[in-house]
């Protein structure tokens, strides 16, 4: 059974129709050419596929891709704007925080949301913030490294980017998370 | 020695890339009207397909093709990742065939569908009505090794693949002049190799009736080899194009997808064809680590010193060869540099199973071997009442010291520095003196282990390695190499290389990351910790040619001697005192445009690397086992590594985490698990086969002593396999420190070590 819906993605606004039993993780990479949403597991347990639905991460592999009608997502694409790094991928890049570069887009955007909360993390917290996340590569040092940097950095900026994330979906939905 | 950028920590040249989402990997690329392979896998440990009914599959709408062992060539081939040997008693275990007449391991590939997508290829699989023929399943070495056991391949008795090892010194001599005997049993467990990116391929036949592989791989030029025996047609007519890589660790060193891609493609009439493997099908279908057993025996004089060790394992390679006849060799190889042990006898034994294939797993046998022994070291310690640090102090090898059997030579050693340095950054002293009187629930010990590993295969393997520098018309220079980046960052190193070379900043340094098989020069690829020395030799060899064909062209434009001229700062100047003579750009240009004398600058080389360095390295670990839960807590860990000249401090650091998380998993929770009747597998996913997470992993502390290597580009030894290697050993140490108890298998699991400290009595 095929479905029309409309999402907006890095801000553009989509309209198509989809197979009821596709993932939203198959329409973007396979409908509207989003690939850097990576597949890891297809059953929610690594976190590669995240992306931030309405500013929540979730792993889009588990998530169909008609729950995402009339929601707004952001994808790797979406986070850097006009050829600048936001604050996140840079300190990914400045702290050695990626290898293989597959976990990296997810990691990247549920740090984005961390680091968008204007919340303050324990590293007990930031750890299970990020802990829906594998990573074989790094043993996770300078991932956290760079998430600590990128949120501090966000908090003293007082903003993440100039993107279009729904910021007022965060205080009710963060605790939610991906995990 | 100084350098300008090798030594800097300079950002990954793929990093923007990748945190920008527009790295691409193989599933990233879309090719129209690509059809869906699926394979379709025995649900018995061992049996004989005696007959395939493919019709209701081949009716199902939608399906292209149904491919069983009789669509495909009966030629058997070697899987395994290494450079083709000349010699065929030196030649790769040629054991299997794309599909298989007989199912070796639950999971065996008996039949393929290729359909329109995953779904009817899915359904399609469970139209495919197989009639099998049951056999014993031999689930352990034991078992396969016993009297009357059927054999898993016909010519291979006992089941036994390989039993080479080697004996050096006098070891009986030895066992007589000992004061002391020390016997061990140590067993490692089965892992994973657990890359992000599960192994995935595409094929196609194009316009000149060429097949074209895209492929996650670390090996395109073997790749392409190997596609070409296994079909049986010339190699050339294969082309391997290896985009970015979600990581590999050892499990991309094998050719697991692309013959069956390539004969999916030939059973579609050179349409595309994708085969992306699930989770599950990669945790059982590609490759893991080789589980071992190992039994030492040692003869020591009173005071420590090693006079001879015995070693026997056994190693269980499961269904087919993959590198399993290596790889018992690569470990009894590399340890020999740590200590000077007089008398060695090893004798491995790699025994088939009807489990999934062993194969190439970062250290490749050392994480084996390097448990073993380290954990037999801190046994001696104990039983000769000496300190652990100072009994491996003892025995270690000197500089100089050339290894009788495969005659590596040892020209650089801070093996001593790094267990100075270990020692200190633990504060090893202190705590070993509050320790000593523990009572409670929790109690908290320290362990170090220390390995010796080698750069590349050199004497075993042939270690060939090319790039390709092109001068470009602005004075910046393009970087082809064959060697693979698959995210330990050699792309970045190499670029360094050049940048260091030529005298330019690293943006004007463009490396071709992408392997392709008709475009970037030969090179076996990643493996064996070889790139950066290995590789790296090629790329610096092209660096110094591309310089002295610019000095040379620029003594044509200026008549100033090619010797009295250096390059520097995107200049070439005066090498004696680094006057400008003139910008690199404005030679670059003359070079294509000079209308007389125009010959832009290429090189184009191969170096046939006949050395090999040791790195060495120490782990120090800090435990607190809590006795009521069985939970061991690493409280600190250190990586101290001498791997010669660091070109990329914060990259480095990066590869020592990652190495320092894989030894902290195989130490305390990972381990692939199979029914013990039937061989189905247990925890084939991620969520029941334990992956560290970042809550699992402890601070890691890492530390580097500089040596400066001869044989290496700027002074380099290896270091991606290395961290791997003593973690466990010294986390077990450390865990007999603190309870009192010897731990002599992996994982040490919160069961397995509740159950032995309740045996003990501690509970």
């Amino acid at each position: 059974m095929r479905k029309k819906i409309a999402m907006t993605v890095n801000g553009k606004v989509e309209s198509f129709e989809v197979d009821v039993r596709d993932s939203l993780l198959e329409v973007l990479r396979n409908t509207l050419g989003y690939t850097g949403v990576k597949k890891g597991c297809g059953v929610g347990e690594c976190g590669a596929c995240s992306v931030l639905i309405d500013g929540v991460p979730i792993d889009s592999c588990i998530y169909l891709a008609v729950w995402a009608d009339g929601k707004t997502i952001l994808t790797i694409e979406g986070v850097a704007q006009d050829g600048e790094l936001s604050p996140v991928q840079q300190a990914f890049v400045d702290k050695g925080a990626v290898q293989c570069g597959f976990c990296t887009p997810g990691l990247v955007l549920t740090t984005t949301a961390l680091a968008e909360s204007g919340q303050e993390y324990t590293k007990d917290e930031l750890k299970r913030e990020l802990s829906g996340h594998f990573c074989r590569c790094t043993g996770y040092q300078n991932i956290f490294k760079a998430a600590e940097k990128a949120i501090e950095t966000c908090r003293h900026d007082g903003s993440c980017g100039n993107h279009h994330p729904a910021d007022h979906h965060h205080d009710q939905e963060k605790q939610e998370g991906s995990e | 020695m100084a350098y300008t950028i090798v030594g800097k920590s300079v950002p990954r040249v793929d990093a923007v890339a990748k945190v920008t989402g527009k790295a691409k990997y193989t599933d990233d690329f879309f090719e129209r009207d690509m059809l869906v392979g699926k394979v379709l896998r025995s649900p018995y440990a061992h049996a004989l397909v005696k007959h395939i009914d493919t019709t209701k599959a081949k009716e199902l709408p939608g399906v292209k093709a149904v491919l069983t062992y009789h669509d495909v060539p009966q030629i058997r081939f070697a899987t395994a990742g290494h450079p083709f040997n000349l010699d065929p008693s030196h030649q790769d275990k040629a054991d299997r065939l794309i599909l298989t007449d007989k199912a070796r391991f639950v999971g065996d590939a008996v039949a393929a569908v290729v359909a329109m997508d995953e779904l009817i290829a899915e359904e399609a699989l469970r139209l495919i009505e197989v009639e099998y023929e049951e056999l014993e399943a031999l689930l352990t070495p034991e078992a396969a090794m016993k009297e009357g056991a059927p054999l898993i391949h016909e010519d291979c008795p006992h089941n036994i693949l390989s039993d080479r090892g080697f004996w050096m010194g006098n070891l009986e001599e030895a066992f007589l002049a000992a004061d002391t005997m020390v016997e061990g049993e140590y067993e490692t467990s089965m892992v994973q190799h657990c890359h992000l990116e599960n192994h995935i391929s595409y094929a196609y036949v194009d316009a000149h009736d060429r097949i074209v592989i895209v492929t996650s791989t670390q090996i395109p030029h073997i790749v392409r080899r190997i596609v070409g025996q296994a079909l049986g047609i010339p190699w050339g007519r294969v082309r391997v194009i290896k985009p970015y890589v979600g990581g590999g660790f050892g499990a991309k060193q094998d050719a697991c997808l692309e013959p069956l891609t390539a004969a999916m493609t030939l059973a579609v009439g050179g349409q595309p064809v994708k085969l992306n493997y699930s989770r599950e099908e990669c945790m059982i279908d590609t490759r893991r680590r080789h589980d071992f057993k190992f039994k030492m025996k040692s003869a020591l004089t009173k005071d420590g010193k090693i006079l001879g060790m015995h070693i026997q394992a056994i190693s269980n390679t499961g269904a087919y060869a993959s590198h399993g006849h290596s790889i018992a060799g690569a470990g009894g190889s590399k340890f020999r540099y740590l200590y000077a042990i007089p008398a060695i006898k090893y004798e491995p034994k790699t025994v088939y199973t009807n489990l999934p294939v062993a194969g190439a797993m970062r250290g490749y046998g050392s994480p084996q071997m390097v448990y073993a022994l380290e954990c037999h070291i801190e046994d001696i310690a104990k039983k000769l009442n000496l300190d652990p640090i100072e009994i491996r102090q003892k025995n270690l090898i000197e500089i100089g010291h050339v290894d009788p059997l495969s005659q590596n030579k040892i020209m650089s050693s801070g093996i001593r520095e790094c267990i100075d340095k270990g020692k200190a950054l633990i504060r090893w002293e202190a705590k070993k003196e509050g320790y000593r009187q523990q009572m409670g629930d929790k109690r908290r010990g320290l362990g170090m282990a220390a390995f010796s590993y080698a750069s590349g295969t050199h004497p075993v393997g042939l270690e060939i390695a090319g790039a390709r520098i092109v001068l470009n018309q602005d004075g910046s220079v393009q970087l082809q190499i064959g060697a693979t980046e698959i995210g330990q960052g050699s792309d970045t190193v190499f670029a360094q290389m050049v940048a260091e070379v030529l005298g330019l900043p690293m943006d004007r340094v463009h490396v071709v990351s992408e392997q392709d098989t008709d475009l970037t020069p030969f090179d076996t690829g990643a493996y064996a910790s070889r790139q950066t020395y290995i590789s790296g030799m090629a790329v610096k060899k092209a660096a110094e040619e591309i310089k002295a064909k610019i000095l040379d062209f620029t003594w044509g434009m200026t008549d100033i001697p090619a010797h009295a001229l250096d390059l520097k700062g995107q200049n070439v100047v005066y090498k004696h005192s680094g006057e400008v003579v003139i910008p690199l750009e404005d030679v670059a240009l003359s070079t294509y445009y000079d209308t007389v004398f125009a010959q832009p600058i290429t090189s184009d080389v191969s170096n046939n690397a006949r050395v090999n360095a040791v790195p060495y390295g120490v782990t120090f670990a800090e435990v607190e086992v809590d006795l009521k839960t069985g939970k061991i807590e690493i409280l600190e860990i250190y990586n101290v590594h001498d791997s010669g000249t660091i070109v990329n401090p914060l990259m480095a650091e990066g590869q020592v985490h990652g190495g320092v998380s894989m030894g902290i998993g195989y130490a305390l929770s990972e381990q692939l698990l199979f029914d013990p009747k039937t061989g189905k597998p247990l925890n084939n996913n991620l969520l029941d086969y334990k992956l560290p997470t970042i809550m699992d992993t402890p601070e890691i502390g890492v530390a580097f002593v500089e040596t400066h290597e001869p044989t290496g580009s700027f002074g380099v030894k290896s270091l991606g396999e290395p961290p791997a290697l003593s973690p466990a050993p010294a986390i077990r140490n450390a865990v007999l420190d603190a309870t009192g108890v010897a731990f002599n298998q992996l994982p040490m699991n919160p069961q397995r070590v509740f159950e032995k400290l309740k045996q003990a009595g501690l509970i």
